[in-house]
């Protein structure tokens, strides 16, 4: 049989297993084996691709070994809470990799374009715009996410408060600032940002233009147009505040998709289009439902840092927040026949997933029925909060959606909110003139009792205030999660 | 020339469908791992890398970009889709199975 028909039959069946372990993703039974199958489809994909006529192996093998290496090694190492800003940072290589063969394709094919381009090949000069235009906004855009995600400008903060003297802190001051400016978890805006932002995108496609026009002449403006858009991922993703990041991440992953969509445009190859809009079509969904979860539109997440819309006044909050301590919380729990944690991203920051488990099983043993009710953005990516319980080995039966939970919480004992702030505030059912009104939120007010862990009074991401802290059912548990949740532990134990 | 690239319009609009249809069903639970594995398959790029960084005819300042593409597109790959199955090996029922 001809090579080339083996190559292309290749690429077919991998489009299949990536379908099909797409498909196998969307259940927990399954999900592990889905994920396998699609890994089986890249490795035909690249198996087939090393078939191709022509080839030298040498930069492929060392490339191959060099990135796997990478991968690998972070792969493995990476703690789970640490797990949003890995995918952000695995997703920004795929767009820079997309950028790269769009660039490749065009040194190598620009000689033959200096006396016009042949009709049959424009799509791919289109295309090599595209693959660089939003690869490198995916790129970039991922980084400064990755970085917003860690809390890199914190840790610095920290560094330099315990090492005034010396040359790392004169090197931390030296970053400070720069890394402030872009990397910082709260929005970062400036006078104009619209207009400059708008500018430079249209520059980018004056540049565009001139490139598809004349590609073998307009060297300049086609690099002029890769370092801005590289400048736009920055720009695009600076606005963005921590609590948005589940927004963010996904349509940077839907980018990443679209970008490799580009480049398979570039060079006339199927399997690159089939599952690179897959994963733009997936990307695009998840973001979707994460706006939709924080009633609000993509437009206002992208283009307004919180609350800067809202111009009615939020109710403030009247009434005063009653405490509670450790011991008689735990007389509570021994009581409750049933209850609800509703973890956050506090529960992350403090690393309590475990604690939090091991007093779910007391409980249990004690007769009271548990359960985890999860918000869809909990947490710093979609589902964040599902995988750290989940590595605290909590059985997915007993993991619940905010629709499943809602209608049943008037008969739950005790509610128990970790680290969760404005997916509890009822605020966004009761207050038209909160900033998150209209937000659907886990109704824990309803319970009969709730327990708020937290470290202090502060308001959440979204800085607004939170009447369910005042509540007549509610107890505050001050201090550290993980060590209030550890004290109630003990009290079982004991 | 246009009967290729209509037909590769033509798959394009189809896979996009084809994903919508397969992602709207995910639970929220699983929004995660199906992130990053999604985000592993974007990694299908390195087909274009390998072509970049293989081909003999291509000049010198091509096959580098390429070699870093290589480089870039595996990170994605092997990275996503190990830490995609990290992740879907701790969902545990209540039997233990997975």
């Amino acid at each position: 049989m001809d090579k080339t028909i083996l190559i292309e039959l290749s690429y077919i069946v991998s489009a299949v297993l990536f379908i099909y372990g797409i498909k196998m993703l969307g259940s927990v039974d399954t999900a592990r084996r889905g994920n396998r199958i699609s890994a089986l489809g890249m490795f035909i994909a690249v198996v087939a691709t090393l078939l191709v006529q022509g080839m030298q192996y040498q930069y492929i093998v060392a490339g191959v070994i060099v990135g796997g290496t990478i991968g690998t090694v972070a792969a493995l190492r990476i703690q789970m809470t640490s797990m949003p800003e890995f995918v952000a940072l695995f997703n920004g290589t795929g767009g820079l990799a997309s950028l790269l063969v769009g660039w490749a394709n065009y040194q190598a094919r620009m000689d033959g374009w200096s006396e016009g381009v042949p009709e049959e090949e424009l799509i791919s000069v289109v295309a090599i715009f595209l693959a660089v235009l939003i690869g490198g906004v995916t790129f970039t855009g991922s980084l400064i996410a990755c970085g917003k995600l860690a809390e890199i400008p914190w840790h610095i903060e920290s560094r330099l408060k315990k090492s005034e003297t010396g040359l790392v802190a004169l090197l931390l001051k030296a970053v400070r600032w720069p890394v402030k400016l872009t990397l910082d978890s709260k929005p970062v805006m400036y006078k104009g940002q619209q207009i400059v932002n708008s500018v430079l995108f249209a520059l980018v496609l004056v540049c565009g233009a001139a490139f598809v026009y004349d590609p073998a002449g307009m060297y300049l403006p086609f690099l002029l147009s890769l370092v801005l858009a590289l400048v736009l991922g920055v720009l695009f993703t600076i606005p963005i505040g921590g609590a948005d990041m589940p927004v963010i991440i996904s349509l940077l992953n839907s980018y990443s998709g679209l970008a490799a969509c580009a480049a398979g445009f570039v060079i006339s190859n199927t399997v690159l289009i089939v599952s690179g809009s897959l994963v733009g079509a997936s990307g695009i969904i998840l973001t979707k439902i994460m706006c939709k979860a924080m009633n609000r539109s993509l437009a206002n997440v992208l283009f307004s840092g919180f609350g800067s819309t809202t111009t009615k006044t939020a109710k403030s909050v009247q009434g005063e927040a009653k405490p509670i301590t450790a011991e008689d919380a735990y007389y509570v729990l021994e009581a409750a026949s049933s209850v609800v944690f509703v973890p956050g991203y506090g529960m992350a920051m403090a690393q309590a997933q475990h604690a939090v488990r091991e007093l779910g099983d007391l409980l249990q043993e004690n007769g009271a029925e548990v359960k985890y009710a999860v918000h869809p953005v909990a947490g710093r990516m979609p589902g964040h909060m599902n995988v750290l319980l989940a590595e605290a080995n909590v059985p997915y039966e007993q993991l619940v959606e905010m629709d499943d939970i809602n209608p049943i919480m008037e008969t739950v004992d005790v509610a128990i909110v970790i680290g969760a702030n404005d997916v509890v505030n009822p605020a966004a059912r009761e207050d038209e003139g909160s900033p998150i009104y209209g937000m659907p939120i886990i109704n824990v007010d309803y319970a009969k009792t709730v327990f708020v862990l937290k470290r202090s009074m502060r308001a959440g991401f979204a800085g607004v205030d939170n009447p369910l802290f005042v509540a007549e059912n509610t107890r505050m548990l001050f201090g550290d999660a993980k060590r209030s949740v550890e004290a109630l532990v003990s009290g079982f134990k004991s | 020339m246009q009967l290729d690239l209509l037909y590769l319009l033509f798959t394009f609009v189809l896979a996009i469908f084809l994903g919508f249809e397969l992602i709207s069903k995910v639970p929220s639970q699983l929004h995660t791992p199906l992130m990053s594995g999604a985000n592993a398959i974007s990694g299908i790029t390195i087909v274009g890398a390998l072509i970049a960084a293989g081909n003999v005819e291509n000049p010198a300042i091509a096959t580098f970009l390429g070699f870093v593409a290589v480089v870039c597109a595996s990170i994605n790959v092997t990275g996503g889709y190990l830490v995609t199955d990290r992740m879907l090996a701790m969902f545990k029922s209540k039997s233990g199975k997975k």
